[in-house]
């Protein structure tokens, strides 16, 4: 691996060397190495590109990392990768995506990922999304998400898109069953002339389910967001979106949220709040001595941490 | 150490201050108070840079500041803790004390200055400063601020709102410990007759003018008669306070 790829891999997967336990690492629509563990296994997709990974029941204390680089330009990659999380299994999955391109062909990966959590089953899964290079071709990633939990199965998703993807549409569904719960975090920044759009569907379907979705985003110079959830309460459960979002430059957000109560004992709320930097946090910051494009760095930073 | 001479500000056709003089010295604990609405906060904002004067010229340590940014003036030691301390979703009581202190502060050193505003460092060092604490919390966390930032003048605009009354002396220890800490002066807006009490000097401010100014002994009789109403508005504040 060059320095490039190595590179992306730190930024998406958080990885210097070969990472511990289970692996898959696809580069450039191919596999560039994998491992399994005693408890997880990976097996390629027969009829589409893309890869099963299975863990057992009862599995603890195990990770696997799912990371994809692409650094030619000119190449549309989508997989399909499907997680069948084991009973009562605990463990963190790593997956993300990096992109390098300097040519002025565009770059495309687009991830279909989806999950199905057997009962009790609990898992905390990082996404992280990357672009960067000189060329003047689009960075695209298309990711979705389909999350299926089983009774009190629990999971906890933190997605990020750090920085340099020139388009994106994150599409997330999830179909929750009784006492599960879903947690989802979500970071994004978007400069230059960008567009990111994510949209939530959540299905609170089980007794007791619950569901929190908190977004957090930065729109600069002449990019666009736009956030769009659909939260749909169909039984007792709980439901709560919130969706911030700093605009700077000519940044634009739009926000469209619903949620829909269709139980007596559902209860959801949203809240969402699209704004400049307060002017009086940057005094604040500027009085303790830092200048106005300190301050600004610091809140934004902040922000999205 | 500080010099304002004779600073006019006015807003909105309001003379807000009207040619303030007032000079502070080195290593001195003044108490600036006064009916609500007097001037205060704007005289501390216009120390500060937040708002600059009509009229007039501000000296720190014999260099004229009246043009300076916020930022140079922070840098060259001024330090203003708000009445109304900001809020912000992301950054951490960790972060802030790390910014106040100029990023060089140990994990020690902050917890320090936390446990002196009554605040459980592993409590509170990883808290967000955001919609999620109290009025009172925020309030301690902006003297904490403050206290890290060990700044040659302090301002603090009412201190005491939101301070229950068993942190009381802990925050008047506060102060006298920054006071012999840093050698600096301290500037303290407040209507508290026990904050009064530690002032070296006093300074009464009614209607934009500085009406009186002189050593604690000399002022604090004379405008007890006076401040009576004072009082009472005060107490009339804490009752809006509460409802809103
Ligand atoms: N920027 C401004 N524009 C208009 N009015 C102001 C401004 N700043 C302060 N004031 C007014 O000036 C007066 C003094 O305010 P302030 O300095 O906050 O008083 P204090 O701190 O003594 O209670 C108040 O009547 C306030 O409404
Ligand atoms: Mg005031």
């Amino acid at each position: 691996m060059d320095k490039i790829e190595k590179n992306l891999l730190k930024q998406i997967a958080d990885i210097e060397k070969t990472p511990m336990g289970a692996y898959n690492i696809r580069e450039n629509g191919k596999l560039a190495g994998r491992n399994t563990t005693a408890n997880i296994d990976i097996v390629t997709k027969k009829d589409k590109p893309g890869i099963d990974i299975i863990i057992k029941p009862n599995t603890k204390n195990e990770s696997v990392h799912i990371p994809v680089i692409l650094t030619q330009g000119g190449l549309n990659d989508l997989v399909y990768n499907d997680f069948y999380i084991g009973e009562n299994a605990d463990v963190v999955i790593v997956a993300g995506c990096g992109i390098h391109n300097s040519t002025c062909n565009t770059a495309e990966h687009d991830g279909i990922h989806t999950f199905h959590l057997a009962k009790g089953a609990k898992i905390k899964y990082i996404e992280k999304h990357y672009g960067e290079g000189e060329g003047t071709g689009d960075r695209i990633l298309n990711p979705q998400t389909i999350i299926n939990l089983d009774e009190n199965a629990s999971m906890e998703m933190e997605s990020v898109q750090i920085k340099g993807v020139t388009s994106t549409i994150r599409e997330t569904f999830a179909n929750m069953g009784k006492g599960s719960s879903l947690v989802i975090s979500e970071r994004i920044m978007t400069t230059g002339k960008q567009t990111a759009k994510t949209i939530f569907d959540v299905n609170l379907n089980g007794e007791d389910s619950s569901v929190h979705v908190a977004s957090r985003s930065v729109a600069e110079d002449d990019s666009l967001q736009e956030f769009v959830s659909n939260v749909k309460g169909n039984t007792k459960c709980f439901g709560h979106v919130e969706c911030d979002a700093i605009i700077m430059g000519n940044g634009r957000v739009i926000s469209d949220p619903k949620i829909e109560a269709n139980d007596v004992d559902a209860s959801l709320i949203h809240e969402a709040a699209i704004g400049k930097i307060a002017g009086e946090q940057l005094i604040k910051l500027m009085t303790l001595g830092l200048t106005e494009k300190e301050a600004e760095e610091q809140i934004i930073n902040g922000f999205l941490k | 150490m500080l010099e304002l001479k004779d600073i006019c500000f006015s807003r909105d056709n309001k003379n807000i201050l009207k040619n303030v003089n007032l000079t502070i010295d080195n290593n001195k604990m003044i108490v600036i108070t006064g009916p609500n609405g007097s001037g205060k906060s704007t005289l501390a904002k216009i120390i500060m840079g937040i708002e600059n004067p009509d009229s007039g010229k501000i000296i720190f340590d014999g260099k004229d500041i009246t043009k300076l940014s916020i930022t140079e003036r922070a840098k060259m030691g001024i330090g203003f803790a708000f009445q109304q301390p900001v809020r912000f979703k992301g950054l951490t009581v960790k972060d802030l004390i790390e910014i106040s202190a100029g990023n060089s502060i140990k994990v020690c050193d902050a917890c320090d200055v936390l446990a002196d505003v009554g605040l459980c460092a592993q409590e509170y060092l990883n808290r967000e400063v955001n919609s999620g604490l109290s009025g009172g919390e925020l309030k301690r966390i902006e003297i904490a601020m403050l206290a890290a930032k060990k700044s040659k003048l302090t301002i603090f605009d009412e201190p005491e709102a939101g301070i229950d009354l068993w942190s009381f002396n802990n925050l008047i220890s506060v102060f006298e410990k920054m006071h012999d800490d840093i050698h600096g002066s301290i500037v303290i807006i407040s209507h508290q007759e026990r904050i009064l009490n530690i002032a070296d000097e006093i300074v009464l401010i009614t209607n934009g003018k500085v009406e009186k100014h002189g050593p604690r002994e000399e002022v604090l009789p004379q405008i007890f008669n006076k401040v009576k109403p004072c009082h009472k508005i005060d107490k009339n504040q804490k009752c809006n306070e509460g409802r809103a």
